[in-house]
């Protein structure tokens, strides 16, 4: 993927440069609509390390981390890119593509493709954002009284009331009490707020786990193939090796402790000391619901091992089957009789997925269990050097956490709107998932939780060697022709792993419902056109 | 029973080496200390709202309704929210895709990214490029990302100023590079001499280090300096011919209290200097909405923005930003707010001058009397603070204090303010945690406290000093600067 880079960068160049007709930006020294531009001519001298002054710059391609270098993000890759160029080609000039909307089904954004956020959440993070208008009787009349209500009481765990100023590196204690007991509330277990670390979202929490499990390139995690490319990038970026496990497509992307055991012992012969195992449940791209007994063995596979479970929970309210339910794997390791002294357990969750898809606002925590003090400091200190969270995430945390009950004033609004979106989404699952397994080669296994439908493409041989012609991967290479035909945005499979050989693309179930017939429609001619032209 | 994988002795050592002291031992013994129900004035750390300054209301506002969009439909908003903050919100909606609770551009939204670029062309009266600005969770995170990304291993230096703000040194331990000190001129207002940064660099080289980057802070932090033109002048032509990325983390930019060194951005200064090095020097530009007036710490909102770097590794900064997929929305809408605040003729526009001008005015008192009050004591040496948040006086302290700071198996500096916080209340961060020269100790605090609490503090202070030099005086001397 280092030419996506590479055609990224001329892209952006195209739109800053007024007038350059060089055909690769280093050539030649150019002139632009900004003076100063980015675009040195020095750029690609031969990287001196510093020891000739003057002659090449510090921060070229040649001369940054390598770890940055390595590291590759899919979900905004190359093919979000062209999208977006697309789409800026259809507001300048509407009828000059086949389609008249680009329809971006690449990333997991619910509230950017029409969902609403829930109205209580909403009216309690305006209230904490302003709350000198708390007081005043036309507030009364703008805002439902619990939301009221709820704002005065998680601004009276806020020291002084300044939502405007850090709080404890590990976020407001009075959140984390209300998160650990909506914990303790789902599990049956308890929760201890001072395991609880609130985060920009739930990635930084991953972010800070590698660093502070990766040593050196000797160090592995055993990560699922498909997984979301968070845990491959993260992993890259701090230095450390991916070990693959395999889900198995034919089982409904089961996980087999028996692939674990293997992947783990073929690690340790490479010399690779595995530190952790992830787990995405429900999963992404792959969208299954692990069964209780599964997620047993798992625990039991970590404990055997002395593997830390970091265990990605952030789709838990996303579960679209009746014959399938969300259990923490704290639930199913304190159920089994294992507590802190036996395992190590990072559990994390965020407010981006769910029903309330409140991406944007970053909100998402990690508790971590099983851990000595001392492992915990380095953790804080870790978390200090950022200072915290953003308060209004943290607030969100623990609105999601305890969520309207019955008998509040805004519960039926509430339950009204959550099983609105949730049945929804169920639907939308359902008809992709339909249309997708209708067309010729196509498979797709169901989504039983997440938001992602993850098809696997059987194509011809043709196709195989079109693709190879025009330097991309197979899938790749259909997502493109996929774009460019109907304005449907797709991640190429080969961006969250693949069993090699075989082809896939991640779709999301989030457009409107409105929009899923003409989706449909357009994928299944699309479908049969590029059949039609590469069908051996 | 094997070695488990987060076993402290397993732990990737980066992590165990790197300290940031803003939050640490002294933060730490406060916090337990607050709990046994003793009153701490929690002066570690630059965080306004915390200790009193109340939030400009015209950002609330806007941020407010931006965050329930349902209310802009309700006839009676206009009771609560006057017309200007609810036109504005309607503006930064219809900026986003999908509201606060999308997903932005993993580089922010581009209409406020527009909003910024402005604003730097009218601060600095050249064109900035939106491409080129990068909005991100507060502004450490990103010094963190440019760091990661220039930082290869610990062959990599960064030339920091001691006394730093200790991001730096926690940053560069994490990724694995080498901090390069830079001793600033406590004699000289904390000045920097070209010569301490040749000395730095050509120590550093003797040692097998490849200096790749060099950090300054301005307004300084721990050290409130402001750096003449002529200063930044030096620094961006030592950058030039020693081949460095200048990082210029200007986060107290709105903090000026004294008018013979007004601020001044590194990127002016580069572009006023012309070609060639106003096209060659490669500079990041850091700020924030966490200081100035706004001090929105809460929020997380900051940008950097580059100037000279190639596009390919402006590619590979982008990459990496689209990791963590976007900044928080919030945070940037505060952003958008700092650099196109309420103008002339706007309902908001007094009540926001009448607010932001009496937090400066404030500032700048406060400034002046916890300077003064450190330099009424005998032993304490403080230089103004011209600028940013803080104070960092010199503390002289006698040999026998020296002994029984070592008997307790603590630095000078931590010992010293550790018994002020026990005596007072007053919580501050020793001068170790930002770095000194040896056998110097200061104390950082801020000068956030309330107006009408800072007689007393001071007060305090000073009376807590006075009662341990008695205790530990014996006239033999001080330790010196």
């Amino acid at each position: 993927m280092r030419r996506f880079a590479a055609d990224r960068a001329k892209y952006l160049l195209r739109r800053a440069v007024s007038s350059s007709s060089s055909s690769y930006p280093s050539l030649s020294p150019h002139s632009s609509s900004f003076p100063y531009s980015s675009a040195s001519s020095t750029a690609f001298d031969p990287p001196s390390m510093g020891s000739f002054p003057g002659q090449s710059s510090p921060v070229t391609l040649q001369t940054i981390n390598p770890k940055v270098l390595k590291c590759e993000y899919a979900v905004r890759g190359e093919i979000v890119t062209i999208a977006q160029r697309l789409q800026e080609q259809l507001a300048e000039n509407p009828s000059s593509l086949p389609f008249d909307e680009i329809l971006y089904c690449n990333i997991g954004n619910p509230q950017s493709l029409g969902q609403q956020p829930i109205t209580f959440f909403r009216e309690v993070l305006a209230l904490t954002d302003h709350p000198i208008i708390l007081d005043s009787s036309e507030t009364q009349g703008l805002f439902s009284a619990d939301a009221i209500e709820r704002a005065y009481q998680i601004l009276d765990q806020i020291p002084g009331r300044a939502t405007g100023a850090y709080s404890h590196s590990q976020g407001v204690k009075g959140l984390r009490d209300t998160i650990a007991a909506g914990i303790e509330a789902r599990d049956g277990f308890p929760a201890d707020p001072n395991d609880i670390f609130l985060t920009d979202g739930a990635s930084p929490g991953v972010h800070m786990m590698m660093q502070l499990l990766l040593r050196s390139e000797q160090d592995g995690i055993l990560c699922p193939i498909p997984q979301y490319p968070l845990y491959s990038a993260s992993i890259a970026l701090h230095g450390g090796t991916l070990v693959p496990y395999y889900l198995d497509e034919a089982t409904g992307w089961g996980l087999e402790v028996l692939e674990l055991k293997n992947q783990l012992e073929a690690a340790k012969s490479r010399g690779v000391t595995v530190r952790a195992l992830v787990v995405i449940n429900p999963g992404n791209p792959t969208g299954q619901v692990l069964a209780e007994e599964n997620q047993k063995q798992i625990v039991q596979f970590c404990k055997n091992e002395g593997l830390v479970l970091l265990a990605d929970e952030v789709y838990q309210e996303n579960v679209y089957v009746s014959d399938k339910q969300f259990h923490s794997f704290k639930k199913i390791s304190r159920s089994m009789g294992y507590g802190e002294k036996d395992i190590a357990l990072v559990s994390f969750q965020s407010v981006s997925k769910g029903y309330y898809g409140e991406c944007g606002k970053r909100g998402g925590y990690m508790e971590v269990t099983g851990f000595s003090t001392d492992v915990k400091e380095q953790i804080y200190k870790v978390a200090s050097v950022n200072l915290c969270s953003n308060i209004s995430g943290q607030i969100l945390a623990s609105l999601v956490m305890s969520p309207p009950k019955v008998g509040d004033e805004s519960y039926e609004t509430y339950s009204a709107e959550k099983d609105g979106i949730l049945s929804s989404l169920a639907r939308r699952a359902k008809t992709l998932e339909d249309a997708l397994n209708s067309l010729e080669g196509v498979t797709c296994n169901k989504a039983e939780g997440a938001m992602y439908l993850f098809p696997r493409i059987r194509l011809p041989e043709k196709a195989i060697k079109a693709a190879e012609a025009a330097n991309k991967a197979p899938d790749g290479f259909y997502a493109l022709r996929l774009l460019e035909e109907t304005g449907i945005v797709v991640v190429p499979g080969s961006g969250f792993r693949q069993v090699p050989g075989t082809w896939h693309f991640r779709c999301t179930i989030l457009p409107q419902e409105d929009k899923i017939p003409a989706i449909v429609e357009r994928l299944k001619a699309f479908h049969k056109k590029f059949m039609d032209e590469y069908r051996d | 029973m094997s070695p488990k994988a987060l076993d402290y002795e397993q732990l990737n050592e980066n992590v165990k080496k790197s300290q940031y002291a803003v939050r640490g031992e002294l933060y730490l013994r406060a916090s337990e200390l607050q709990k046994e129900g003793k009153k701490i004035i929690f002066t570690n750390v630059g965080n306004p709202h915390a200790l009193g300054q109340k939030p400009l209301t015209f950002p609330r506002q806007v941020v407010a309704l931006c965050q329930a969009p349902f209310l802009l439909d309700d006839p009676n908003v206009g009771l609560v929210f006057p017309a200007d903050a609810i036109a504005r919100a309607k503006h930064y909606l219809s900026l986003t895709s999908g509201g606060l609770g999308a997903y932005s551009d993993s580089r922010g939204i581009p209409g406020v990214r527009k909003e910024i670029a402005e604003f730097i062309e009218r601060r600095d009266g050249y064109p900035s490029d939106p491409e080129l600005i990068y909005l991100t969770d507060g502004a450490s995170k990103g010094v963190m990302q440019i760091l990661n990304t220039i930082i290869r291993g610990n062959k990599d230096g960064i030339l920091v100023p001691v006394p730093q703000y200790p991001l730096y040194s926690a940053a560069i331990s994490l990724y694995g590079g080498s901090l390069v000190p830079y001793y600033l001129e406590e004699s000289a207002n904390w000045g920097l001499d070209v010569n301490n940064l040749r000395d730095a660099v050509r120590q550093a080289r003797s040692n097998g280090i490849t200096i790749r980057a060099m950090v300054i802070i301005n307004p300084g932090n721990p050290t409130g300096q402001c750096l003449s033109e002529a200063n930044l002048k030096e620094i961006i032509r030592f950058c030039d011919q020693q081949n460095l990325v200048l990082m210029a983390d200007e986060v107290y930019q709105q903090n000026i209290y004294q008018d013979e060194r007004p601020f001044i951005s590194a990127r002016k200064v580069l572009l006023d200097m012309g070609h060639p090095i106003s096209n060659a020097l490669q500079l990041v530009s850091f700020h924030t909405v966490s200081k100035g007036y706004w001090g929105e710490c809460g929020q997380r909102g900051g940008y950097f923005e580059m100037v000279n770097i190639p596009p390919q590794s402006v590619e590979e900064i982008y990459k990496v930003a689209s990791i963590s997929l976007s900044p928080n929305v919030p945070g940037q809408i505060f952003l958008g707010l700092m650099v196109n605040p309420p103008k002339p003729g706007d309902i908001s526009y007094f009540k926001f001058v009448q607010e932001s001008k009496g937090i400066l005015e404030s500032l700048k008192r406060r400034a002046r009397i916890m300077t003064d009050g450190f330099n009424s004591c005998r032993n304490v040496v403080c230089n103004f603070t011209e600028g940013a948040m803080y104070s960092f006086p010199q503390i002289r302290l006698p040999p026998k204090a020296i002994e029984a700071a070592n008997r307790a198996g603590k630095h000078p500096d931590v010992f010293y303010c550790l018994k002020l916080l026990e005596a007072t209340g007053i919580s501050t961060v020793p001068g170790s945690g930002f770095g000194q020269k040896e056998g110097v100790f200061h104390l950082r605090t801020t000068i956030l406290p309330a107006e009408e609490d800072m007689a007393g503090i001071m007060a305090s202070f000073k009376k807590f000093n006075d009662e341990f030099m008695e205790q530990y005086d014996d006239h033999r001397g001080y330790s010196r600067l």
